[in-house]
């Protein structure tokens, strides 16, 4: 038996291996590639290195309003994250509970994530449209980014609240806490750290969403949208150093998130309990 | 415990269903309504017609696209789940400390969180006619000239959508994984169950919610996608949310609506099937 498992250790981890650099090895190429010299293509060879293209992309007059783009698309995100987190908790606090017609809503939830996403862009725009309101990024493109991020949000906090030790909030309650300091002082703070995985979902998937935001971004671009319309008529490295930054950007964030859940931890086991502190 | 107080109750689910409603019940709801609407040149007409429905379904070519589009989603569905399985089962028995399997599961799952359309452009350089792959053919000569198919073909979609799904096929299967009694594998071993029947006889069996879940993510995005035929088959591959996408930009409302209302009962259909094997509320 161990020699047999010796062996599939091995073809297993080289097969791991394999996807991990098939996962990382095309981004890791345009990461080298934008740094290609004033006379570099869009494939290998490199021909010098240089920041040339950086530059080119903030000269408006080649790829369009970048930055404006990006800012939209940032503001957008956050809007995003702070309703999904709110939402999603209060949805999950309800749901610990069966209510009347608490399927119906757990499977419209569902059906949100499953329902492909050019039939929520097509309906809101046609909804918009018939309606004559105006869309634009930040009601219609709101709505429709929502409709991709709450489902995670509200998915992961049913699983949080499934787990969630209910014996903590009797104590609170035993002890005099009414229902409102019970959750300010005892369930958020212990739910804390999945909260920020929820901000993370409900940032980055709106920041890069695309096929939701096609119909429903009126006539300001979000960056994914501004991406998409340069490989149509970008044809230089520019376009990899849009696509390094913006993946450096997205880096960042997701490392933000997680270092943050790592240092709640860390903390928690450090000081244990913050008991005597919520008055 | 006390039952909940009705107010608080509603203002827990109201903003939820107050959004969902908004944006996705009445906009499907709109969708299903204009799908009956006639049109001319320049506008909708508020009737109730089936002309969209018999145009799209009388058409030989809706057949062919969904077709094409199936093509797609069996061949990336059958890949994302021999490459997502072994991937899972790797990550869950034999990385022995949890420290490694948190470490080597945030590996696989970063790339979740950045662009989908970054990580399809970033196939150019490997798959262009100077690319990566026809440089190290022809030097290993393979072939003299290189092969044009690699991008903007129905290899690079597939591949595309191999990336950028796989791991919707490793987390649920993972997840059922790690719920497994490790007893319950030591029992068939001590049974004289081989490698093998364990795998097939209890690890599979056991996963199946896990897999199932995967594969309506998988299937989903693959049916309703559009922008990854678009860009890896460089705008002359058809899927049905390319030809929806057509309609679109011509204006013709109607008969998108038409076309996304089957697009719809197809996925529903494809997922109440797979939903068989799950219980969804005790997966989480």
């Amino acid at each position: 038996m161990g020699e047999r498992r010796r062996k599939e250790y091995y073809f297993l981890a080289v097969f791991f291996t394999i996807f991990v650099l098939f996962l990382y090895g095309p981004i890791s190429a345009i990461l080298i590639l934008s740094f290609q010299g004033p006379n570099g293509g869009l494939t290998f060879p490199m021909n010098g290195f240089s920041i040339h293209w950086f530059f080119a992309l903030f000269g408006e007059q080649l790829v369009g309003d970048f930055k404006a783009a990006f800012l939209r698309s940032l503001q957008l995100g956050l809007i995003v994250m702070v309703l999904t987190i709110v939402v999603s908790v209060l949805a999950g606090l309800a749901f610990r509970k069966k209510f009347f017609g608490s399927t119906l809503l757990f499977y419209t939830t569902v059906a949100s994530l499953i329902v492909p996403s050019i039939l929520v862009s097509l309906g809101i725009g046609l909804l918009y449209n018939l309606m004559e309101w105006e869309a634009a990024w930040y009601s219609s493109g709101m709505g429709a980014h929502l409709t991709w991020t709450l489902p995670f949000g509200f998915l992961i906090m049913i699983a949080v609240f499934n787990r969630f030790d209910k014996s903590y909030e009797e104590a609170a309650k035993d002890l005099g806490a009414s229902n409102w300091q019970t959750i300010r002082y005892v369930v958020l703070p212990i739910i804390a750290p999945s909260l920020i995985g929820v901000a993370l979902f409900g940032f980055t998937l709106s920041y890069d969403e695309f096929a939701r935001t096609l119909m429903t971004s009126g006539v300001k671009n979000t960056l994914p949208l501004e991406i998409f319309g340069m490989t149509t008529n970008v044809t230089t490295p520019t376009l990899y150093a849009l696509g390094t930054l913006t993946t450096v950007f997205s880096l960042v964030v997701i490392l933000t998130a997680m270092g943050i859940v790592f240092y709640m931890r860390k903390r928690r086991e450090r000081y244990g309990s913050d008991a005597g502190k919520g008055v | 415990m006390k039952r909940y107080n009705p107010i608080v109750l509603i203002a827990q689910v109201s903003p939820i269903s107050a959004i969902l409603g908004l944006f996705l019940i009445v906009p499907i709801a709109t969708i299903l309504i204009v799908s009956f609407w006639d049109y001319s040149e320049f506008m909708l007409l508020p009737d109730f017609v089936w002309t969209n429905y018999t145009d799209t379904l009388g058409s030989y070519v809706t057949y062919k696209t969904y077709l094409n589009t199936f093509k797609y989603t069996v061949l990336t569905w059958i890949f994302t789940l021999l490459i997502g399985f072994p991937v899972a089962y790797f990550l869950c028995f034999h990385v022995r400390t949890l420290r490694w399997q948190i470490i080597l599961f945030l590996i696989c799952t970063i790339p979740f969180w950045t662009s989908n359309i970054i990580r399809m452009i970033s196939w150019i350089p490997f798959l262009g006619r100077n690319g990566v792959f026809n440089s190290m053919l022809i030097n290993l000569g393979l072939t003299n000239e290189p092969l044009e198919f690699l991008l903007f073909s129905d290899f690079a979609i597939v591949l595309a959508f191999v990336h950028l799904y796989t791991l919707f096929m490793v987390v649920p299967i993972f997840n059922s994984m790690m719920r497994i009694n490790r007893s319950v594998l030591e029992a068939a071993i001590d049974a004289g169950a081989n490698g093998w029947q364990v795998l097939t006889n209890v690890v599979i069996p056991l996963c199946k919610p896990g897999i199932a879940i995967g594969s309506i993510f998988v299937v989903t995005l693959v049916m309703g996608d559009y922008i990854t035929v678009r860009l890896m088959g460089g705008g002359l591959r058809a899927s049905v949310g390319v030809m929806m996408w057509n309609e679109i930009s011509l204006l013709l409302y109607p008969p998108a609506a038409a076309n996304a209302v089957v697009l719809l009962a197809v996925v529903l259909i494809l997922v109440s099937l797979m939903m068989r094997v799950v219980d969804l509320k005790k997966e989480l």
